[in-house]
């Protein structure tokens, strides 16, 4: 019998515990915007920080209450700031990300390409490296091959080929901007998604330098920029560049001539 | 019994962690860095004041009444849990920025063996309402001072060459009985000399 008498009251007082929760559940729910949770369904949750917010949920939630601007995550892009805009129900206002963008690595000096200055046996990190005297690359506006920008990537989309080089996946690159930021010499650089080449060089020494310490590098010849002008390649310095808003029509044969070959295949 | 002399018993003599040895999960899974320790402190201290006067008025208008005293532990276990769940439901609604601060830290103390101590010993002790809730509120400083001085060394441990088999929780759990063995220095011969 006193069995009985102290389950009953001890389910009594569970009962009485649990209602009084379930009553103040009801009572105390916070509303939660359902944008909010719209809008991080619609983000592309690589939690990746480009926008400046801390992860999706951060900038979702900045973006239902208004105090953010549509349109900052470059990983997102067009799509993700019309499908925003719809869930919030303004404009898209074409500003922000526009088209898609991936990271490229302007350089192809490997080991063997590529001169060094002295053996560095420090800690593997780009930018420890680069604090003595600018890394052990002998060109200083190349890759060192430490692979800092692996290490940030949150898609795993940078990788070392079989030649020891450091190369982005365009397929997998979301656009992030982290291993821009974290790259000591700037050489990866964002170029659009549907460039078809790049040029695989970041120095801006002149030629005669360029080929003392490095066989792949571009050594400011201009030829595809007079002999293919239809190509897109400009030559301000001793550096090409490729102007992608211009028709690249002969970027093929631009990439044939180049003494250094290092007009490359972007993908 | 003075309440001051219940604060000084509760956070020095009696400390919760260093003389008790109860709540040493958070004493060693929260001290890494003091911030941390300040917001999981601040909850307990929180929690335990309150669980101190709902586990008393369970206690006294429920289980004596009915002659149900034998069955306080399970009882106060219950009531503690419906409690925090409560607590935690009040402040996300009031107060979200005390949340951000320590919400993460509030389903934690749930189960947390300090909290139903205090509970315990309010009733053991005999208290009154008013002193079961100073008990329950200094029994919460006094875990809080433990974790924060707790915190403060490992900050500073981690900046010291540490024999590698020592690193991390090793270590922490020797300096918490060296810590435990200075808090011995406070006994209740000094409380009554200090306070008649």
């Amino acid at each position: 019998m006193n069995i009985l008498f102290a389950f009953l009251i001890i389910a009594t007082l569970s009962l009485i515990l649990g209602l009084g929760l379930a009553f103040a559940a009801k009572k105390f729910a916070v509303e939660t915007d359902e944008r909010a949770d719209e809008i991080l369904a619609v983000l592309p949750g690589a939690n990746c920080g480009a926008c400046g917010f801390p992860g999706c949920s951060g900038y979702a939630n900045a973006l239902s209450a208004g105090t953010a601007e549509n349109g900052l995550c470059p990983p997102g892009g067009v799509k993700v700031r019309e499908l925003v805009a719809s869930i919030l129900g303004v404009a898209s206002d074409g500003g922000g990300a526009g088209e898609k963008m991936v990271a490229f690595v302007h350089c192809r000096g490997n080991n063997e390409l590529t001169k060094r200055d002295f053996v560095y046996e420090g800690i593997e990190d780009c930018n420890a490296a680069h604090l003595i005297h600018q890394g052990d690359v002998a060109c200083k506006y190349g890759c060192l091959h430490l692979g800092s920008c692996i290490k940030v990537c949150p898609t795993q989309a940078i990788s070392r080929d079989d030649l020891g080089n450091v190369v982005v996946d365009p397929e997998l690159c979301i656009g992030c901007l982290k291993c821009t930021l974290v790259c000591p010499t700037q050489v990866i650089k964002m170029i659009p998604y549907r460039g078809s080449h790049a040029i695989a060089c970041n120095s801006l020494d002149s030629g005669g330098v360029v080929r003392k310490i490095c066989s792949v590098g571009c050594i400011g010849c201009k030829i595809c920029e007079r002999k293919y002008p239809e190509s897109g390649c400009v030559v301000p310095n001793f550096l090409a560049t490729i102007d992608y808003s211009r028709e690249m029509a002969q970027i093929g044969e631009a990439a044939e001539a180049c003494p250094t070959k290092c007009i490359v295949k972007a993908r | 019994m003075s309440y001051v002399a219940i604060f000084i018993t509760y956070i020095f003599v009696n400390n919760f962690i260093l003389t008790q040895f109860m709540g040493l999960c958070p004493f060693i899974g929260v001290s890494k860095n003091s911030e941390s320790a300040i917001g999981m402190g601040m909850a307990v201290t929180f929690v335990m004041g309150i669980a101190s006067i709902m586990t008393y008025l369970v206690y006294t208008f429920v289980l004596v009444p009915l002659n149900l005293v034998y069955l306080q532990t399970l009882t106060f276990i219950l009531v503690i849990a419906a409690l925090v769940q409560f607590v935690e439901m009040i402040i996300q609604k009031n107060s979200p920025a005390l949340y951000q601060a320590l919400g993460i830290y509030l389903p934690l103390i749930t189960t947390n063996c300090a909290v139903l101590g205090i509970a315990i010993l309010n009733i053991t002790e005999g208290y009154n309402l008013m002193q079961s809730f100073c008990a329950g509120t200094a029994g919460g400083i006094g875990f809080t001072l433990a974790l924060i001085l707790m915190s403060n060394i490992r900050e500073r441990m981690e900046l010291q060459p540490v024999p590698k088999v020592f690193k991390g929780v090793p270590i922490a759990f020797i300096s918490g009985g060296l810590m435990a063995l200075a808090f011995m220095a406070f006994d209740k011969a000094l409380l009554i000399n200090l306070l008649g």
